[in-house]
């Protein structure tokens, strides 16, 4: 396992795979499994190199589990778990020019999006969003791939000042022969980023991240509303097309374990050490 | 034991000791403690040897039930757990979930005037017995050059796996969570089927030299065409199980709190949220919980939410008591642990705090009508008698569709409601590849997928042409001696007939 951080809160894993790196393809993510006792936590896999046989991930530490694994996830730890690829991979093919969103945490997991489509020869526009300088990391991974790209920050300390659909309006409004919009991000962005390009009616793409279990479509609760339809977004997604996409349902749904989320930070915090020597049994 | 009769055996049947069912509500500990020594030959006893024994024909593996319950009765207890082993691998997790009352112990005569002989509870007794000695009918196994891939670790993938590794193929097992055993581990609770029986059933899968893959999703890691194509495997055996689960379609239905019993299961059997937060994954489930459905899922998830520490837990049930699906012994505890039925009743809404909670359900009143297409006579409602029932946590156990990745990732043939299509001998539309259990039937039984598993074997070993390795048992007894040379193990042998 290697490991890079970006800021406090962001971090990179990269995870020797070779059998999962080598099928992986953009839009897929994985569901590990810290330790014994640990919850099955899905991440976007955020980009994979099939020669040297590895993953990446690129985690934010929100809660008790991904601030256990920034803690514990060292070069040459071991996780207890983790399957995948997972969900349907994204359809690149068939696309002239593709405007590529990706606000916060979302920068990473559409990373593979933006180099598969430039490998299948499309135009790549590149939207990518931070709160402030500090946190940008990938500007160059980006701009290998991308032909025209915007850096968005909300207090202008690089790029443009503005959330991402500014820069998602700027680019349509040049490239008006857009033929897809792919966004990923938190729902409320991913939902601001569907209502700009709703009006011209360009395709657009999102990557819905409800709260998961199994992620093979077993329990049911990652199920998200689509136009009339009830899907699972583990096996039928995670991309949708997002102006059927029911985001007012998908955001009253992710909160739904808040307080236990909380209650669970709260007693890791105060006895971090403890859950500490568990967990190094498991690491090797 | 000639001239056994109906008259002259044990009357009563012996009864299973069980927790107390107030005690009971509170852990999740077993609730039937299972028969000791002196029960298993009391009610052993009570067989009467049929010579065309009804019971064998009724049991979907064809167990030799006399020969195993004579066995107990002489106190040959290896010798039972041998003759139980060779039809069923599982004795210990079958004698506790099969659907006795409507299999072997139906149709037992002694049941015409009597309670019928408790074959299931014998059967768990053998089977816990054995575990408790370490026993396990591991063969001489002659190894052979063929590969066998299996997907899915339930009970179908398990029968199957052990068949083809006795027949000395080597075979793993690819299964997409992070422990294996299906609905097994997942879906019953520790109260019914406890992880450590499931644990040695495994352990003697791996003793016949089965792997276990965890954390594969066959379909997306790698499809089934690449199992047989460039992977190497000679025959495939999908056994996924039925898996998704399905919703009402009412208004209501995507609320917080409305969720399938799959996902409260897994979470509390699975990935252990009766612990949180000692285990990260969380259950919250509020006061008062509604469960629509009342087969056997319906039950587990009620019980479980009654020991997860919930006030008020009841059932809603669109037909009767009598069409319950469940098994009879479940229903009963459940009743005796505090649930409250609403039989014909049926949710037609599901009712909003205004801030996207569930705050209870609308319900409707029910009346059975004229019989459907399954014979059971169809529940119509009863207009004008809607009425509201308050609820925190809506959970529905009202059945499954099949899961869906296999068919979107391979060009299996599936049937029209998404299932795999095969043909008599389990064999499905791609060369090699063999599926059975739950994903083929739809929602069934243990024993139903465990039969599946050893047909589709069956069907495998004809196709690659190999036979079973002679089955050697070792001997229990070590002064034993045959034409006056004393036989230790390994030189008792007998060729399993299919
Ligand atoms: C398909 C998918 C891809 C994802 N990709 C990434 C990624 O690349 N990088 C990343 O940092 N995060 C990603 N997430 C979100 C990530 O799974 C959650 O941040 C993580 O589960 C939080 O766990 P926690 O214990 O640290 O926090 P918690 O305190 O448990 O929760 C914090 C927040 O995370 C969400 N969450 C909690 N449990 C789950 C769960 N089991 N499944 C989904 N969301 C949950 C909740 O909305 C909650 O508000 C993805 C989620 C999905 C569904
Ligand atoms: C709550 C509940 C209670 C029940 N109680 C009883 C009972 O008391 N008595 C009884 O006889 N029956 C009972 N049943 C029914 C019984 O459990 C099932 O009929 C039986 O388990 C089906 O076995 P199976 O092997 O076909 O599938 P399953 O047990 O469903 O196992 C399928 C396995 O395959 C895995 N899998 C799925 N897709 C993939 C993939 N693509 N790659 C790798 N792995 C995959 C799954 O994760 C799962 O572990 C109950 C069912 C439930 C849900
Ligand atoms: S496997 Fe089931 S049906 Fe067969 S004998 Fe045992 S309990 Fe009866
Ligand atoms: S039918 Fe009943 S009495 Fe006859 S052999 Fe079977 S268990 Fe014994
Ligand atoms: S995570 Fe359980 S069905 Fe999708």
């Amino acid at each position: 396992m290697g490991r890079e951080d970006f800021s406090e809160t962001t971090y990179m894993l990269e995870i020797s795979d070779p059998m999962m790196a080598h099928v992986a393809r953009a839009g897929q993510f994985v569901i590990v499994v810290l330790h014994e006792r640990g919850e099955r936590v899905p991440l976007t896999i955020a980009d994979f190199d099939r020669e040297r046989g590895t993953i990446t991930l690129v985690i934010q530490a929100v809660g008790k589990t991904t601030r256990q694994m920034q803690q514990e996830c060292r070069v040459g730890t071991r996780l207890f778990g983790m399957a995948g690829p997972l969900g349907k991979p994204a359809s690149i093919g068939g696309v002239r020019k593709v405007i590529c969103v990706g606000g916060g945490l979302g920068v990473a997991p559409v990373f593979p999006q933006v180099r598969a489509f430039k490998n299948a020869g499309a135009y790549v526009i590149g939207v990518i969003g931070f709160r402030n300088k500090d946190l940008v990391f990938w500007e160059e991974k980006f701009r290998r791939y991308c032909d025209e790209m915007i850096i968005c920050s909300d207090d202008g300390s690089v790029g443009i000042k503005g959330l991402v659909t500014k820069g998602l309006e700027m680019s349509m409004d040049k490239h008006a022969d857009t033929d897809r919009v792919v966004a990923i991000g938190p729902p409320i962005m991913m939902r601001a980023c569907t209502e700009t390009t709703r009006p011209r009616k360009i395709e657009t793409i999102v990557s819905l991240n409800p709260i998961m279990v199994d992620g093979t479509g077993m329990c049911g609760g990652c199920r998200v509303r689509i136009g009339d339809d009830v899907r699972m977004a583990c096996v039928d997604g995670p991309e949708f097309d997002a102006h059927t996409v029911d985001f007012d349902d998908l955001m009253s749904r992710v909160g739904r374990f808040k307080e236990q989320e909380r209650q669970a930070l709260e007693r890791w915090t105060n006895n971090g050490c403890n859950l500490r020597t568990d967990c190094n049994r498991q690491s090797s | 034991m000639a001239g056994k009769t109906i008259r002259t055996i044990p009357q009563e049947r012996t009864p299973m000791p069980v927790q107390d069912c107030h005690a009971r509500g509170m852990n999740f500990a077993e609730v039937a403690l299972g028969y000791d020594e002196d029960a298993a030959r009391r009610e052993a006893e009570r067989c009467l040897l049929c010579p065309d024994p009804a019971c064998v024909k009724a049991c979907p593996v064809s167990i030799d039930i006399p020969g195993f319950i004579e066995r107990i009765s002489r106190g040959d207890f290896r010798g039972s757990y041998d003759a139980l082993a060779d039809a069923n691998l599982l004795p210990a997790i079958c004698g506790r979930v099969c659907p006795q009352e409507v299999q072997c112990e139906e149709v037992c005569p002694v049941g015409e005037t009597l309670e019928p002989v408790a074959i299931g509870r014998l059967e768990r007794w053998i089977g816990d017995h054995a575990i408790e000695q370490g026993w396990s009918t591991v063969p001489y196994i002659e190894p052979r050059r063929y590969r066998v891939g299996i997907v899915g670790s339930g009970p179908a993938g398990m029968a199957c796996a052990a068949d083809m590794a006795k027949a000395g193929c080597d075979v793993t097992i690819f299964e997409a969570l992070h422990r294996p055993g299906g609905v097994l581990r997942y879906g019953i609770p520790e109260f019914r089927l406890p992880d450590e029986v499931i644990d040695a059933e495994y352990a003697n899968l791996e003793r016949l030299g089965v792997r276990i893959a965890c954390n594969t999703l066959v379909g997306r890691l790698f499809t089934l065409e690449e199992m047989v194509g460039k992977l190497g495997f000679d025959g495939v055996f999908v056994a996924t199980g039925a898996g998704s689960p399905r919703f009402a379609g009412i208004p209501g239905d995507s609320l917080n709190g409305v969720l399938s019993a799959n996902e409260l299961l897994t979470r509390c059997n699975l990935m252990r949220a009766r612990e949180f937060p000692e285990y990260d994954t969380p259950l919250p489930l509020g006061r008062r919980v509604a469960v629509v459905g009342a087969g056997n899922t319906a039950m587990d998830a009620m019980r479980v939410s009654l020991r997860m520490g919930v006030e008020e837990v009841s059932c809603v049930y669109r037909r009767t008591r009598h069409e319950s699906p469940a098994r009879r012994e479940e229903l009963e505890h459940a009743e005796e642990e505090g649930i409250a039925f609403h039989w014909l009743t049926a949710p037609v809404e599901i009712l909003d705090d205004g801030k996207g909670n569930v705050r209870g359900m609308r319900c409707t009143r029910m009346e059975l009508g004229e019989p459907d297409r399954s014979g059971r006579r169809s529940p119509v409602p009863i207009p004008g008698s809607e009425f509201e029932f308050p609820a925190d946590i809506v959970v529905y156990a009202i059945g499954t569709n099949p899961n869906p990745v296999l068919g979107q990732t391979s060009n299996l043939k599936l049937d029209k409601r998404g299932y795999i299509e095969v043909d008599e001998h389990l064999a499905t539309s791609i060369a090699g590849i063999y599926a059975g259990g739950d994903i083929v039937t739809g929602a069934a039984t243990v024993i139903l997928a465990m039969g599946a598993g050893r047909k589709a074997a069956r069907s495998m070993k004809a196709y690659f042409g190999v036979r079973d390795t002679e089955t050697v048992y070792e001997l229990g007894d070590q002064s034993a001696t045959r034409f006056g040379i004393p036989v230790f193990e390994k030189n008792h042998t007998r060729v399993l007939a299919y």
